[in-house]
């Protein structure tokens, strides 16, 4: 079977991420930008089931020439291609028009039957884009998946939400969208490092894909942020000395906060 | 013409390995570093990760790098945990290397895919109770009876030999006297588990509180005649090849060593206030952390000089000794400057810092002393 991974890259997490001053993108030059941790689970997801049942494994990114360093690292896991899509005209892309764009190039890839994403980014959080790509597509879609098992057409899943995990089943093709839980991705080996050198990128404009530039980019994008800031520095606590009032000091807190 | 530039590949692998030190190693090994235990858990990722089959090709299960790319995992995982790192080390440069080069294709086939995919560790064991430098006074015997070894003796600090995935260990003994004298050194292969081979408690140590160190005791302890590892007689030549080797990879360890120290020292540096201004902005803190990064990096061009005529096939003996020295010396100085950035936090086993202070020493002294790496400099300079 072959499978499509959506990868994308994002800030690392574990550096400062801010959004651009003049229009409210990422900054992108502010943090070492890493192939999103998301989407490892998801390429190893697809690299176990290829393992199993064999096939081929894809991986589609939509980012600038730099995002040639996350579909490498997919690669070097175990990725067998990949379609780098890379424009200036998608700059600024929403959630919308980049999951128009994603389906266009997952029609690319033969013989795909299952696209396996993400649930959510860590830069953007939309958490929506997996979702979207199966509405365009007319395909099922297994969202927040914490354990999928693919038999013969069938795609069986546990979806994880707050209120609880729904067992799901639907017939190929589908796009499925994984949580923290579905895996420990493995660690490229070196032999996967000096292998994904000579895998098959192939880098599109959004000309080559057959897409319009005005579906897509910032001043064609369905939403604008209109502003942006730093979540603000948690700030010193209250500190209540138990001189055996201490729980009532406490209650009282709660009820100000109208928390109880 | 000069370009000290990883490529790619080396650089991809560097990244790969910080990533695992930093999600695999860092956020486990203070625990485990207490309870003085071998981290198998992250062995067993190691394996899976590929990186004990570094150095050796891929029909034998390796990833067909070099020992270089062996040496930039090791610098890496020292960054974070030295135990990690030692271990690795031994279990290549020791376990499987002296194995993949003399070795028969029987030997090899048997051992080399479980070394590679670190679900089996070898050890070496030349060192004895009695002598470390001096490898000419090996006592230890190995005599042929009934197409047996029968081994006698006793050898001291070795490195993996007594954890359940052990294996083997390579034993150095003496099987006969040449013509001119003088003794006659073989290596062989002792399988863990043979009667009369028994394995000590482990050492209660300084530091490298999580690498599994043992001493060895061999009592009438027979092998079959075809473990006998290379050639009859050419163990001191062996090893010597072995060690010229591993000094490059202690060097490349103790960088890390040496740079997890920086590390460590300019967040906190950052974060520590003193007199209502982080610690980093006096100098008498920025001069230390800036002698430490002198250091550092002056000790990593002297192993990547080393391991750059190693890659090429050249005599490196003087060079591997250098990078050894220095680097071991930068990792010990270090580890003291870090710990006084610390102050009385630098004392404290929570911190990673007194995990280096620890671990820093045993770098001047295994795998060669500092002396031995002057005396080898001097005598390859014709003094």
């Amino acid at each position: 079977m072959n499978i499509v991974v959506l990868v994308k890259q994002v800030p690392d997490t574990w550096s400062e991420r801010k959004l651009t001053d003049a229009d409210h993108t990422l900054d992108r030059d502010s943090a070492d930008a890493v192939l999103d941790e998301i989407n490892e689970r998801a390429v190893e997801e697809a690299l176990l089931i290829k393992e199993a049942q064999g096939g081929e494994v894809t991986v589609i990114t939509m980012g600038p020439d730099r995002a040639t360093d996350a579909i490498r690292k997919a690669l070097s896991m175990g990725a067998d291609k990949a379609v780098h899509l890379s424009d200036p005209a998608l700059h600024g892309s929403c959630a919308v028009q980049t999951a128009k764009v994603l389906a266009t190039l997952v029609g690319t890839v033969e013989g795909a039957e299952l696209v396996i994403a993400g649930n959510e980014s860590t830069d953007g959080r939309a958490g929506a884009v997996p979702a979207m790509i199966a509405e365009i597509l007319g395909w099922a879609q297994l969202t927040q998946v914490r354990k999928l098992e693919v038999d013969g057409t069938t795609v069986r899943a546990e979806r994880e939400t707050d209120t609880g995990i729904a067992n799901l089943e639907a017939s190929l093709p589908a796009v499925v969208s994984v949580n923290e839980k579905i895996n420990e991705p493995r660690y490229p080996s070196f032999k996967g490092i000096m292998a994904a050198k000579k895998k098959p990128v192939s880098t599109l404009t959004i000309a080559d894909a057959g897409i319009d530039a005005s579906e897509v980019g910032l001043a064609n994008a369905t939403t604008t942020v209109l502003e942006a800031a730093p979540k603000p520095p948690r700030t010193a606590g209250q500190r209540v000395e138990d001189d055996g009032t201490g729980g009532t000091k406490v209650a009282e807190f709660l009820v100000g906060q109208k928390l109880i | 013409m000069l370009d000290f530039r990883l490529d790619e590949d080396h650089e991809a692998l560097r990244k790969t390995v910080r990533e695992f030190a930093r999600d695999e190693v860092a956020p486990v090994i203070g625990d485990l570093y207490q309870r003085e235990e071998f981290p198998y858990e992250i062995v067993a990722k190691m394996g899976r990760t590929g990186l004990f089959g570094l150095p050796f090709p891929e029909e034998h299960g390796g990833m067909g790098g070099t020992y270089f790319a062996l040496c930039l995992a090791l610098e890496e995982l020292a960054r974070v945990d030295s135990s990690v790192a030692i271990t690795l080390e031994a279990a290549v440069s020791l376990g499987a290397m002296p194995l993949f080069r003399f070795g028969t294709r029987e030997q090899r086939e048997r051992w080399l895919p479980s070394l590679c995919a670190g679900e089996a560790l070898g050890a070496f064991g030349l060192t004895e109770p009695g002598g470390g430098t001096d490898a000419g006074a090996l006592r230890t015997t190995a005599r042929l009876e009934d197409g047996q070894w029968v081994l006698n003796g006793t050898k001291a600090f070795i490195t993996n030999s007594g954890t359940s995935i052990t294996r083997f260990v390579t034993v150095a003994a003496v099987t006969g006297t040449r013509e001119n004298g003088k003794k006659e050194i073989s290596t062989i292969l002792v399988p863990s588990g043979t009667p009369g081979f028994s394995v000590s408690p482990k050492y209660s140590k300084v530091g490298w509180n999580c690498s599994d160190t043992h001493e060895l005791s061999l009592d009438d302890c027979r092998v079959p005649e075809e473990n006998l590892l290379g050639e009859r007689g050419r163990g001191y030549a062996q090893f010597l090849q072995t060690l010229d080797e591993g000094r490059v990879a202690i060097a490349a360890l103790s960088v890390g060593l040496a740079q997890g120290c920086v590390d460590e020292c300019l967040r906190y540096a950052g974060e520590r206030e003193a007199f209502g201004h982080p610690i980093g902005s006096y100098q008498a803190i920025q001069f230390k952390i800036a002698d430490m990064e002198v250091r550092t990096h002056t000790a990593r061009l002297a192993y990547y000089a080393a391991a750059a005529k190693m890659l090429r096939g050249e005599p490196f003996k003087r060079e591997a000794a250098i990078a050894k020295l220095v680097s071991s010396e930068a990792a010990m100085d270090n580890a003291r400057d870090a710990t006084q950035v610390f102050g009385g936090y630098g004392f404290m086993n929570e911190f990673p810092v007194g995990r280096f202070y620890r671990d820093a020493k045993i770098l001047e002294i295994g795998e060669g002393t500092s002396e031995v790496q002057r005396m080898l400099i001097a005598r390859d300079l014709g003094l």
